[in-house]
C-alpha cells in the first residue's frame, strides 16, 4: 500500500468533526480518563473553565484518525505529537462543538515518509492543537 | 512549592498491560476509527495484523494509567487537581494489536519552572516480552501555581 502522492506545501482537504457531550462520556469510558471536567459542568466551572471541555486526547485521537484516513492505512501513522493550546468547550446540547481538522505537507523523505503539520480549529476558528506533527509511512 | 528536581531520570517499577480486542473496539468506536481493521479480526489479518489493530493514540489507555501513578506520588509534589495536560507525543515502532502484552516503564524526562508553574515531562518506554521497543510516549503536564503554595 502506498501513500497518496504529495509534495511539500500541499494542503490536504480538511474536514469538520463534531464532538457532543455523549462523545465525551464515551471517550471517558474507553480511555479511562474520568476527570469530571470532561462531563460535569459544576466541576468544570469550579476550576475556572467556561464549561465542560473535551479531552485533549480525544481531539488528538480525532486528528490522528484524520491522518489515518488520508493515508488509507491506520498502521501507517508512525508518530504524532501535539500541544494542547486551547480547550474545546462542549455545550450541553445536541449540536456539540465542531473542530475543523486540516493538514499541510511539511516534508517528504527518501524512505517515503511524509511529515504532516496538522491543524485543528475550534468553533471560534482558533487553534486548539499547536505544533501538531504526524509522520506517516506506508508499510 | 517547586518540584523535587532529583526526580529527573528516575524510573518507576514496570507495569504490564494486555491489549484486549474488546478494549480496542471500544476505543476505536470512541474516536471515530471506522476502519474494520480495528473491530474485525478477519479484516485485521487480511491487512497483515495478528489481530485487531489499535488506533494510533490507543496506548494512552495504559501509558496514562502508568503515568498517573507517578503523578500521584506525593514525593514528587505535583497537585493533580491543578494539572493541565500541555503536550503529548507517540512514536510507534510497530503497530499495537490485540494480544500484545506490553510493559511500560515511566520516567521523568524533564522538570522545569515556567512563570511560577511546574512543568514536568513524563516518558513511557513500552516494550514487548522480548524487550523489543514497541513505542515511546511522552506527556508534558503543567501544575498551575496555587494561591497559597
Amino acid at each position: 500500500m502506498s501513500l497518496p502522492a504529495v509534495a511539500v506545501g500541499d494542503e490536504l482537504e480538511g474536514r469538520p468533526v463534531t464532538v457532543t457531550r455523549a462523545d465525551l462520556v464515551r471517550y471517558a469510558g474507553a480511555s479511562g480518563d474520568l476527570n469530571p471536567i470532561h462531563w460535569n459542568e459544576r466541576t468544570a466551572t469550579a476550576v475556572g473553565l467556561p464549561g465542560v471541555i473535551a479531552h485533549g486526547m480525544l481531539t488528538m485521537a480525532l486528528a490522528a484518525q484524520f491522518v489515518a484516513d488520508w493515508a488509507g492505512d491506520p498502521a501507517a501513522v508512525r508518530s504524532f505529537s501535539t500541544r494542547f493550546t486551547r480547550p474545546v468547550v462542549v455545550p450541553d446540547d445536541d449540536q456539540g462543538a465542531t473542530v475543523t481538522l486540516g493538514a499541510t505537507v511539511k516534508a517528504v523523505d527518501d524512505d517515503g515518509s511524509v511529515t504532516l503539520g496538522v491543524t485543528a480549529l475550534g468553533p471560534d476558528g482558533k487553534a486548539v492543537l499547536g505544533k501538531a506533527l504526524a509522520v506517516v509511512r506506508a508499510r | 512549592m517547586p518540584l523535587d528536581a532529583s526526580f529527573v531520570g528516575r524510573t518507576w517499577p514496570a507495569r504490564t498491560y494486555r491489549v484486549g480486542a474488546e478494549k480496542v473496539r471500544e476505543f476505536a468506536l470512541a474516536v471515530g476509527a471506522t476502519d474494520p481493521v480495528h473491530t474485525d479480526a478477519e479484516a485485521a489479518r487480511a491487512a497483515g495484523h495478528a489481530d485487531v489493530l489499535a488506533p494510533p493514540t490507543f496506548p494512552v489507555v495504559f501509558t496514562w494509567e502508568a503515568t498517573r501513578e507517578v503523578v500521584d506520588d506525593p514525593a514528587l509534589g505535583l497537585d493533580f487537581s491543578r494539572v493541565v495536560h500541555r503536550d503529548q507525543s507517540f512514536e510507534l515502532h510497530r503497530p499495537v494489536v490485540a494480544g500484545d502484552v506490553l510493559t511500560t516503564v515511566v520516567s521523568v524526562a524533564e522538570i522545569k519552572e515556567l512563570a511560577g508553574n511546574d512543568v514536568v515531562t513524563f516518558r513511557c518506554d513500552v516494550t514487548d516480552p522480548d524487550g523489543e521497543p514497541v513505542l515511546v510516549s511522552t506527556a508534558t503536564l503543567v501544575g498551575r501555581a496555587g494561591e497559597a503554595s
